[in-house]
Order: structure tokens, then C-alpha cells, then sequence
């Protein structure tokens, strides 16, 4: 439950919140000569192509492989950049001669923008955990802040998740307090930063039409109307320039590229590993007992080939039907909000939302996971269940990030940040429930904070994924089947977010 | 108005109780014991460790001599393709100028197990005479395939972990069990954060490449064995140290002293002198076995390590020799012989007080800071000192750090800055920023000694600005010294 009252020590909080980000500020420093992954030029495109071109031809323009496919205010972020990065070197933002452009100057402008940025995550973690108490505070900024998924993601790998995901706690923290219209606006500067944090709108859409826009029907229609005209106005400002020079159509092909495949090349944990996994599995033993069934022409990870399907036997999957899957995943708790609107269920709701969308989602990339497991953080303080269930879903989803990195060199860094955080998260989580549930269990038993035996089995599967991958499976195997340990990894931490996935549900249906 | 008052009354009573807790984000940690801290720390320091070894090495792409790297690798490749016999001689196969072995033995054993290592994952890297300036970094996709640098960091990495940090544990363990439980559990984590954190033994270590880690962690663990009176294994483990790295030597008159009082204080000194003469006897016996043979072997190894054909000083270092050369020139108005008697009698005189302090009346406090005394007056007043060789005060510093926890942070200043333009060198001035800014924020950590609040009081007003001053002394050190010089 959180305490609504406010901490009287602010100037505290703020030191010891400075304290934790400065200690995460400097491993990000550290860690900046890392692996150059793709997207920090595929950013430094964008970067170019903002602060050369007008307008009109940010996403028409064709210089590069790397297309424009983020929503304006994103572009206007990079405009905003580039403006910075032209002072420092200006070949970084030249169109042509930038093309590849790894100096040093560049890749340290682009790592210092990610760390500045991370001051948004700062911001929205400060007012989503100010009306807590101590421990609770800390441990979410331990969560949060050294979060170890969101290091490798957006420092090793470049994003600037980071920055967005400070504009979502800024939300929901709005939300959680009451304070709607705020929560709204903002939940509608998201979406135009990324549409990717579209898949929580039905929900958002439901909670404030039911919280919000009450009180009979001409002050409801009049509440609604304000929403609804604040939401257009962010719209208007992010995409009317488009509109005015007549591009909205490119944007909109550029944001939504369903030419891809049903999975990424690695195939993120959702519940399409199964189905992928039960078609060849069928497929094989059928073959096995004398039928005959062609294989395939089309694959997984490429775009849809005419009217060829990447299955062997099982019906074909196409975006119309991930679109309704995730949908009819979100019911639930869409009636769960409608019937009950109460600002405590809304960062649940909210998490909810996106685990439907990362399990059930066309193209679904493995960094996605990182959407619900930094909201849910937030609530993992809560109660002695929230805590177990986040001890096993954080160490879940950062694990199947590890292919991310797939170099040497970081694999020290990733391994120790996973059992860093593991082990702080395990004396943090004890800490707090050592001594704690005086009323809840009849009797006085103490409970302190254990999982049972299945979490930690499954938690040495994990371990033992690991060693078969990196270690085993090159010893034994050599060259061969190297997409093994690949598959291996995506399987084994889909059946975690799959039980991830229904305790939220089950959360959200029976909470009081 | 009563009510009222009652209820003002306990809601004090209850924010004294959460003062504590409020302040101090890590109770939790600290709480279950040294143990879970320190791993929680050794952990965190591993990844800084991992993360600074990203970055460039001494003599990286810089041909024809290159660095300390290069030195390294040069070692390992020599120890394992020659017999021992011809390690410290020159050759046709083994060329003294280039990078010839000039510490004492233990570190070739250490480059021949490391080299080991490297041969077996890289052949190509300890070749005899092919691998001169063989630098690769070539990547990895899910097979063993060739990775150099990172090979060598690696090495340093596990020397790291397997001495250094275990023989941390133990010294703060023992450390602890001196100060009869006083202070906090939070002073111990942050102590332990004040050793494993050292920003310019990780810089060193990792980032420039040597393995200082390895004799500093035997020195370490030598204190500790003394500290609980096992003073048979200590001698053993400080021999090892010094027959590591002969600048360990700075130690030893406070080794000497210690060890020595303690002796006559026992029941049979005589007895006991001898038994910790045979031990330190036993132990060089066996790492020099291999140079025994001959006078003319120990001859050459000795000639190695202790290279006084170089002056008393060489390129800058803050040391007494350097720093007066400005007004007195040391080179141009004696010859090396006479110096080397100079600095000799410097040093001696500075070091005798505390020994004799030590052979007078030993104490564990006594001996820590007899340690800090000697390695200082050696440091400042020896013959052809490093600037690298501030590790050595700074270790008994750092040891110390909760009693003398302004001292530290000034010195960690002054040494850092002091290596700075070796760091700028290796181009590592964003890992020097990083690691400078870690023991900063280390240092006023919210529950150490020097965070905001220390226990369950706050601070009076005249200790804050105090606080405030060192803090804000500390961030402005840099920028006002370059601005000043540059």
C-alpha cells in the first residue's frame, strides 16, 4: 500500500537518489568503449538525416538502409541533438561522409546523449517512489536505476530506453496520484515518441474514461472531451507538420514495417517459440511416420512471401491474428479496469498490457521485455508475493538478453551485472520481509523471503542453459547447429515469462 | 492542545527511530554481517575491474618498444620457451634491452603459468621472436576462437580475484576482530569498499597492465597473518611478496621491527629469531633454487633487479630527489655513486624511528603505521623510484582508512594526479575520470564515516560545513589544478 503522505526529508532523498545515479553513471562511463552495435549508427543516421534535410524528406529520404521508423517526437529529439553533435565534429551529421562514421567523437557523443538522458528515468523513478518509505525507496531505485536489463540494453547495446521509460513512470506516477489529465497528456507524448508503448493504450484508454471522465453524463462528456482534446493536440503537434506537406502516408509506412517476419532473428521468449517449436515438432514426427510434407519455403525471421507460409502443418500466422491475440490476452483486464478503476491497479494494469504485447506481438523484439519488468519494479515492493514473483522475472528477462552481447569481451559484464543484481535483489528482498506478515499469517509463523523449490530449480536450469550454451555446446559440437543454444536460451526463459504472464493475470483478477 | 502535543511528541519518537534507517540506504546489507557485504562489494569491484579493462593499454600501437603490455607478454613468451637458467641472461635467443625480466623470480613462475594459459588459447602469442608487437583483437561468435588482449586481462583478472581479494577478506576479518567489535557494520563495508575501490591500484592493474595485484595481495595477506600472531605463515607469505616484486622491500623494516619485538617479547627469542630466519631462508631457497647453482646466476638476477646504472630518478615522479632537483641539481652535482650513499642514508634514517618504535614495543596499530612510515620515507627519499611505486603507501593507507579517513582522501588526490600524466599517456583519462568520480562518491557514501550521517545522530553544524568543504574541495581539485597549471 503506498503511504500517501510526503516524506519530510526531501533534500535527503534527493542526495542519496544523486548517490545511486552517479554509481550507475560511472559504469556507464566505463563501459562506453564496449560493442558497437549497429544501432549507434543507425542513430547517427538519423542524427544526419535530421540536421540535413527539411522536413519533408525525413522519411522519404533513401541514403541509408537505415530508415526513419520512429514516430516525430523522436525525430525532433535527434533534431535536438544533432544540433550538439554539429558543434562537436561536424561529419558526424553529414549525410554523406557520416555514413559509417566510427570515430571516437562521435561514439562518445552518441553514449554521453544516452547517459544525459537517463536523467528522464531519474526524474520518473524520484516522483514515483517519493511517497514511500526508506527501504521500500531504495530498494525500487536499486531496481530501477542499476536495473542490470536496462544497462545492457541501452549502454552496451545503444537505445535510449532509458529516456522513455522515464516519461512512462512520469505517467504512471501522475495516475497514481489522481492526477489524470497530466497522466494522459503524457502517456500521449510517449506514444509519439514510440509507438511501440501503444500496446497499453486500451487500457489507459478504458481506466480514464472510467476514472476520469465520472460524474454523470454532461460533466463526464465534458471531461471527456477535454481528455480527448489534449490528446489531439499532442498528436497534432507531433505529426501536423507531416500532415501539412502531405508525407503522412510515408511516415506511417516507415513507423509500421510489416514486411518483417513473425520473429527477429533471435527469437524473443514469447509464446510463438512454442508454436514455432510444436509445428517443426509435428512436422518431424509426421515425416518420421512416412508422410509427406513439403518443407517450408518461406522463414520466420523474413517478411511474408506472397501467400507461402513458414509452416509446415499448423495454420499460418499473420499480423491480423497477433493483433487479436494480444487483444483477447488484454480482455481480462480491460473488464478488471472498467468495472474497478482505482489508481493502486494501474501500473499493474499497465505491465499487464505489455507482457500480452511482448507474448503475443508480430516482430517482437527480445528488448521488449524490458517494458514490463521496469514498471513492474515499481510494484515489486508491495507484498511478499510481488517480491517473489519479480525476483524470478527480472532474472529472466535479463538473461534473455544475453545474446544481445555476443562478443568476448562483454561477457564478464554481462554475467557479473545479472548475479550483482541477483544477489542485491535476494539480501534486499529478505531484508524487507524477514520480520514482516504480523497479520497475515494465523499462528505468528515468521516468513521470511523464500522461493520454492520450482523457482529455484528453474533458476539453475537457467545456469545450466548457460553452460551447455556458451561452454558444451562448442566443446561437443564445434561449428555445428550453432542456432541450439540460441533456440535452447529462447525457450527456456519463454516458459518463464509464460508463468510470469498468468501470476500477473491472476493478481490482477483476484486483488481486493 | 494536550492531544496535540502528545501526538507532536510521538511522531518524533518515531522519526528518531527511522533517523537510522532513513539515511542510510544500505542497513539492509550491512546488517546481515561482513560476509554478504563484502561479496556484494567484491562483486561490484570485479565489474569495474572487467569494465576498465575495455580500455587502451600502456604502449598500445606504439611500436618499436610499445609498453608495460607488451613487457608482459614478452615475459611469459620468454619463461616459456627458455629454460629458467637462461631467463635473466642475455642471449641470442633473449635479448636484455628488449623488456628483459627485471623482477625477481616468483613473477617469471607467475609469466610462465600465465603464458600457459595464453598457449593455449593463442599459440601464436608467446612465439619465440614472431609475437614481438603481436597485438589482435579479433571477435567471438559462440566459438573459442583467438582473442589476445582480452586473454591478458584475464590473467590479471584471476590473479586479482584468487590473491587480492581473498587476502582482503582476511585482513578485515582480523582487522575487525581488533577494533573488539567497535564501530559499525556500515564502517566495515565502506572500509572494505575504500581497499577493493582503490582507483590507481585498478587503473594500474587494468588499465595500464601489470600485477601488482599479486604482490600487494600477498603483502596484505602477510599483515593479517601477523595481526593474529601466525607469524611463521606471515614471514612465509611477505618473502613470497617481495620475491614477487622487489619493491615489497619498502616494507620491510616495519616487517623487521614488528616481527623482531614480537620475538624478544616471547618466552625463548632466540629460539623463535631462528625459526623465523630458517622460514624466510626456506622460502627464498625454493623460489631461487632454479639460480642457486651458480654465483654467476644469482649474480645476473641480482643485477636485474636492482639496475643502478639509471639515476637517482627518472622522468617525473613526486618523490624528495625529483621535486628538490628544481632547486638543487642532484645529477649535475654528484656522481651516481655518491647519490646512491645519499639516498641510502635518507632513507635509512627516516625508517629507523618507527623499526626501532616497533623492536621497543609492538603493537598491531604500531605495525600498520610503521608500515605507512617506512614505505613513505622509502618512496620519498629512494634510488630510481616509479611513480607507480604510490601503491605502496597508499596500501597500508588504505588499511588504515577508518582511522585516518581524511588522510586517504587526500593522498588518493595527490597519487592519482601524480599518475595522471602516465594515465594520459595510455590515453585511459575517461577511465582516471570514471574511477576518480567512483572514489568520490565511494567515499561519501550516505553510510560511511563521511556520508551525511553516521549512525543514529546528525551532525552538528561546525562538522557539516567540514563535511561540505572536503566534498566540495574534492570535486574542484582537478579543474583548479589543471586551470593552474594548463
Amino acid at each position: 500500500m503506498m503511504e500517501m503522505q510526503e516524506s519530510p526529508r526531501t533534500p535527503v532523498v534527493m542526495a542519496q537518489l544523486s548517490w545511486f545515479f552517479g554509481i550507475a553513471t560511472i559504469v556507464k562511463l566505463l563501459l562506453i568503449p564496449s560493442y558497437h552495435s549497429t544501432d549507434l549508427e543507425v542513430h547517427r543516421h538519423w542524427l544526419a538525416i535530421t540536421h540535413s534535410l527539411p522536413l519533408s524528406q525525413w522519411y522519404t529520404d533513401e541514403t541509408s538502409e537505415w530508415t526513419l521508423d520512429y514516430p516525430p517526437f523522436f525525430a525532433y529529439l535527434e533534431r535536438f541533438l544533432s544540433m550538439f553533435a554539429h558543434l562537436i565534429d561536424p561529419q558526424i551529421v553529414h549525410l554523406h561522409h557520416g555514413l559509417n562514421y566510427k570515430a571516437n567523437s562521435a561514439i562518445y557523443f552518441q553514449r554521453m546523449s544516452v547517459i544525459v538522458s537517463d536523467l528522464f528515468l531519474l526524474y520518473g523513478v524520484y516522483r514515483s517512489t517519493l511517497a514511500l518509505a526508506s527501504l521500500k525507496r531504495n530498494l525500487i531505485w536499486l531496481l530501477v536505476i542499476w536495473s542490470p536489463g536496462l544497462l545492457i540494453v541501452d549502454h552496451l547495446h545503444f537505445q535510449y530506453n532509458g529516456f522513455l521509460f522515464g516519461w512512462l513512470l512520469l505517467s504512471l506516477s501522475f495516475l497514481a496520484q489522481g492526477r489524470d489529465v497530466m497522466g494522459g497528456f503524457l502517456f500521449a507524448v510517449l506514444l509519439c515518441f514510440k509507438h511501440l508503448f501503444a500496446v497499453a493504450a486500451p487500457v489507459y484508454f478504458v481506466y480514464l474514461l472510467r476514472h476520469y471522465c465520472r460524474g454523470g453524463l454532461v460533466r463526464g462528456f465534458a471531461r471527456l472531451s477535454v481528455m480527448g482534446a489534449i490528446v489531439v493536440a499532442v498528436f497534432v503537434a507531433a505529426y501536423g507538420p507531416f500532415v501539412y506537406h502531405g508525407q503522412i502516408q510515408e511516415v506511417i509506412r516507415r513507423m509500421f514495417p510489416f514486411g518483417r517476419g513473425l520473429c527477429h532473428a533471435y527469437w524473443a521468449p514469447n509464446f510463438w517459440v512454442f508454436y514455432i517449436m510444436l509445428d517443426k515438432g509435428i512436422a518431424f514426427l509426421l515425416r518420421k511416420f512416412g508422410f509427406n510434407i513439403p518443407a517450408p519455403v518461406a522463414s520466420f525471421t523474413g517478411g511474408l512471401v506472397g501467400d507461402a507460409s513458414p509452416f509446415a502443418i499448423l495454420p499460418r500466422v499473420t499480423p491480423l491474428t497477433t493483433f487479436i491475440m494480444v487483444l483477447l490476452a488484454l480482455l481480462p483486464c480491460l473488464f478488471r479496469t472498467w468495472k474497478d478503476p482505482r489508481p493502486r491497479l494501474i501500473v499493474r494494469s499497465v505491465a499487464y498490457a505489455y507482457t500480452c504485447g511482448f507474448l503475443f506481438g508480430w516482430h517482437v523484439h527480445e528488448k521488449a521485455s524490458l517494458h514490463f519488468s521496469i514498471p513492474l519494479a515499481i510494484v515489486a515492493v508491495e507484498s511478499l508475493e510481488d517480491a517473489k514473483h519479480y525476483f524470478l522475472l527480472s532474472i529472466v528477462s535479463c538473461y534473455s538478453l544475453f545474446p544481445l552481447l555476443y562478443e568476448a569481451q562483454e561477457y564478464p559484464i554481462k554475467v557479473l551485472l545479472l548475479l550483482l543484481h541477483t544477489i542485491l535483489m535476494w539480501f534486499s528482498f529478505s531484508a524487507q520481509y524477514s520480520g514482516s506478515l504480523r497479520g497475515d499469517k494465523k499462528g505468528g509463523e515468521k516468513q521470511g523471503f523464500e522461493v520454492g523449490w520450482v523457482t529455484k530449480s528453474y533458476l539453475i536450469g537457467v545456469v545450466v542453459v548457460e553452460i551447455w550454451g556458451q561452454f558444451l555446446h562448442p566443446y561437443i559440437f564445434g561449428d555445428k547447429l550453432p542456432f541450439v543454444p540460441l533456440m535452447l536460451i529462447s525457450m527456456y526463459c519463454a516458459i518463464g515469462i509464460l508463468y510470469s504472464w498468468i501470476w500477473q493475470l491472476k493478481s490482477i483478477l483476484i486483488s481486493s | 492542545m494536550k492531544k496535540k502535543g502528545e501526538m507532536k511528541k510521538v511522531k518524533k519518537v518515531k522519526d528518531k527511530v527511522n533517523d537510522g534507517q532513513d539515511d542510510d540506504p544500505w542497513w539492509w546489507l550491512v546488517q546481515e554481517g561482513i560476509r554478504p557485504s563484502f561479496l556484494c562489494i567484491s562483486l561490484f569491484a570485479l565489474l569495474v575491474r572487467v569494465a576498465v579493462g575495455l580500455h587502451p593499454y600502456s604502449g598500445a600501437r606504439t611500436p618499436p618498444k610499445f609498453g608495460d603490455y607488451e613487457a608482459q607478454r614478452h615475459w611469459m613468451e620468454i619463461t616459456l620457451n627458455l629454460p629458467p637458467k637462461d631467463w635473466y641472461r642475455n642471449s641470442s635467443v633473449n635479448d636484455l634491452s628488449y623488456w628483459g625480466l627485471d623482477y625477481p623470480p616468483l613473477t617469471a613462475y607467475q609469466s610462465y603459468v600465465h603464458g600457459v594459459f595464453l598457449k593455449t588459447f593463442d599459440p601464436d602469442s608467446v612465439a619465440l621472436f614472431t609475437s614481438r608487437g603481436y597485438e589482435s583483437y579479433l571477435g567471438w561468435v559462440f566459438i573459442v576462437s583467438t582473442f589476445r588482449k582480452l586473454l591478458m586481462r584475464w590473467t590479471v583478472l584471476s590473479s586479482d580475484v584468487l590473491i587480492f581479494f581473498p587476502a582482503v577478506l582476511y585482513f578485515v576479518l582480523v582487522y575487525r576482530s581488533m577494533r573488539f567489535g567497535m564501530g559499525q557494520n556500515s564502517d566495515v563495508a565502506w572500509h572494505i569498499a575504500m581497499i577493493l575501490l582503490n582507483p590507481c591500484l585498478i587503473l594500474i592493474d587494468h588499465g595500464h597492465f601489470q600485477y601488482n595485484c599479486i604482490s600487494l595481495g600477498l603483502t596484505i595477506a602477510a599483515i593479517a597473518a601477523a595481526l593474529s600472531q601466525k607469524d611463521l605463515v606471515a614471514s612465509v607469505l611477505y618473502c613470497l611478496a617481495l620475491n614477487h616484486k622487489q619493491m615489497s622491500a619498502y616494507f620491510a623494516p616495519a616487517f623487521f621491527g614488528y616481527l623482531l619485538g614480537k620475538c624478544l617479547r616471547k618466552k625463548n627469542p632466540l629460539l623463535e629469531v631462528t625459526k623465523l630466519g630458517l622460514m624466510v631462508i626456506g622460502t627464498f631457497a625454493v623460489v631461487w633454487w632454479p639460480y642457486l647453482q651458480s654465483k654467476d646466476a644469482a649474480l645476473a638476477v641480482l643485477s636485474r633487479l636492482a639496475p643502478f646504472e639509471r639515476g637517482i630518478y627518472e622522468d617525473y615522479v613526486a618523490n624528495f630527489w625529483c621535486t628538490s632537483s628544481v632547486l638543487v641539481k642532484w645529477k649535475k652535482l654528484y656522481s651516481t655513486q655518491s647519490l646512491r650513499i645519499f639516498s641510502l642514508a635518507a632513507t635509512l634514517i627516516t625508517c629507523l624511528p618507527s623499526m626501532v618504535q616497533q623492536i621497543l614495543a609492538p603493537s598491531s596499530k604500531g605495525f600498520l603505521y610503521a608500515l605507512l612510515n617506512t614505505s613513505f620515507s622509502f618512496y620519498l627519499f629512494s634510488f630510481q623510484v616509479h611513480e607507480k611505486s604510490i601503491l605502496l603507501p597508499l596500501l597500508p593507507l588504505t588499511l588504515l582508512a577508518l582511522e585516518e579517513s581524511r588522510s586517504i582522501l587526500w593522498l588518493t588526490h595527490f597519487a592519482m594526479f601524480s599518475m595522471f600524466p602516465l594515465l594520459h599517456r595510455d590515453k585511459l583519462v575517461l577511465a582516471y575520470m570514471a574511477l576518480y568520480a567512483l572514489f568520490i562518491l565511494v567515499y561519501f557514501a550516505p553510510c560511511g564515516p563521511s556520508g551525511r550521517c553516521h549512525g543514529t545522530k546528525t551532525l552538528d553544524n561546525t562538522q557539516k560545513t567540514k563535511r561540505s568543504v572536503d566534498f566540495i574541495t574534492s570535486i574542484t581539485f582537478h579543474p583548479l589544478l589543471m586551470g593552474f597549471l594548463g
